[in-house]
């Protein structure tokens, strides 16, 4: 009886540890990716927020892309109403994205799911999606936790260096590093496609229609939302039932 | 003012993000609306790609198309993302030398 709860003990354990593990390897590439962002952007609201500031929107909003836009209308003397909206408009795509993603997260409960919504990003929303399955394991929660964590604080800690020292990246690198997170959405969908082709169809679909709307000159933040939208429907003919299994 | 506009920020970003945890929450959805959120991610991601990648160097958009290419080949062989996203790098360093 005594062993049996010892080994209980340790398998918990073992389970707990190994999806802290899974949650550093997976988050990793995307702390590669956020570092040099997040040092460029602190480098850029340095211009016009103190350093405090600067990473306060950090801690505060998590969302690059806004964050650079948000730095440059402040510095180009934008009131906060053109602000606010700009940046509902652009992280809007946040919205269909956790909607996914909950949908998948049903098995962990409510108190863990408030904050993990808070970490979804482009990027921690590609990688949980992508392993989805980790939700019915028992410490998924975990898994998705350890991974945002892990990537909110690259974002938070490459701000504050940005915002403090400085170009510390010889502009070529950082230039060149500009496409590791469009390289790890790659990396994150080949395998998938090898999987399924038809997840491939639906991903080109969607950067047609993207492509379209930017050219329509559509604002980039909506193009997202509605290509993703609507490429997400072609999934409703294409994908079977329960894909996860 | 400047607080105003960080916290103003904050809360539009954290408010779409949020919502979905309540209203997944409550309702259980028919089939077609999980095969729809379930490929979203995928959407997602191919929105995501492109055609931002283009402008990785703004006035070079056939650089971020190669390293793309780069790491579509590194990824075929689903080694880790990690790979993917260092040769890419190492691509368009070498791409702009």
């Amino acid at each position: 009886m005594q062993a049996n709860s010892a080994d209980n003990a340790s398998k918990v354990s073992s389970e707990l540890s190994n999806a802290v593990k899974a949650g550093l390897v997976k988050g990793f590439p995307i702390c590669l990716g956020y570092i040099p962002i997040a040092i460029a952007y602190g480098v850029l609201a340095a211009q016009t927020l103190s350093l405090f500031q600067l990473t306060a929107m950090s801690v505060l909003v998590f969302a690059g892309a806004s964050q650079f836009m948000g730095a440059k209308m402040i510095g180009a003397g934008n009131g906060l109403v053109e602000i606010v909206v700009a940046t509902f408009i652009l992280n809007f795509r946040h919205f269909v994205m956790s909607l996914s993603f909950m949908n998948k997260a049903r098995p962990i409960p409510l108190s863990w799911k408030v904050p993990l919504s808070l970490g979804l990003t482009d990027e921690t929303f590609a990688v949980s999606s992508l392993h989805g399955e980790e939700a019915k394991k028992p410490y998924g929660k975990v898994f998705f936790a350890t991974l945002m964590l892990l990537a909110y604080l690259a974002w938070v800690g490459g701000s504050l260096v940005g915002g403090l020292l400085g170009e510390l990246i010889p502009e070529q690198l950082s230039q060149s590093m500009n496409i590791a997170l469009y390289a790890m959405f790659i990396g994150l969908l080949v395998p998938s496609v090898k999987k399924e082709w038809r997840v491939g169809l639906i991903a080109i679909i969607s950067m047609i229609i993207n492509y379209a709307l930017i050219n329509l000159s559509l604002a980039d933040g909506w193009a997202i939302v509605i290509s993703t939208i609507m490429g997400g429907f072609l999934g409703i003919f294409l994908l079977k039932g329960d894909e996860d299994n | 003012m400047i607080w105003a506009i960080i916290i103003g920020m904050s809360i539009v970003t954290i408010v779409p993000r949020i919502i979905p945890v309540f209203l997944v929450d409550q309702a259980s959805y028919p089939d077609w609306v999980n095969r729809w959120l379930d490929a979203i991610p995928y959407a997602a991601l191919g929105a995501l790609i492109f055609p931002g990648i283009m402008t990785v160097i703004p006035d070079q958009p056939i650089i971020g198309l190669i390293g793309g290419v780069i790491a579509i080949v590194i990824a075929f062989f689903e080694v880790n993302v990690i790979f993917a996203v260092l040769g890419a790098i190492l691509t368009v360093y070498l791409l702009t030398m």
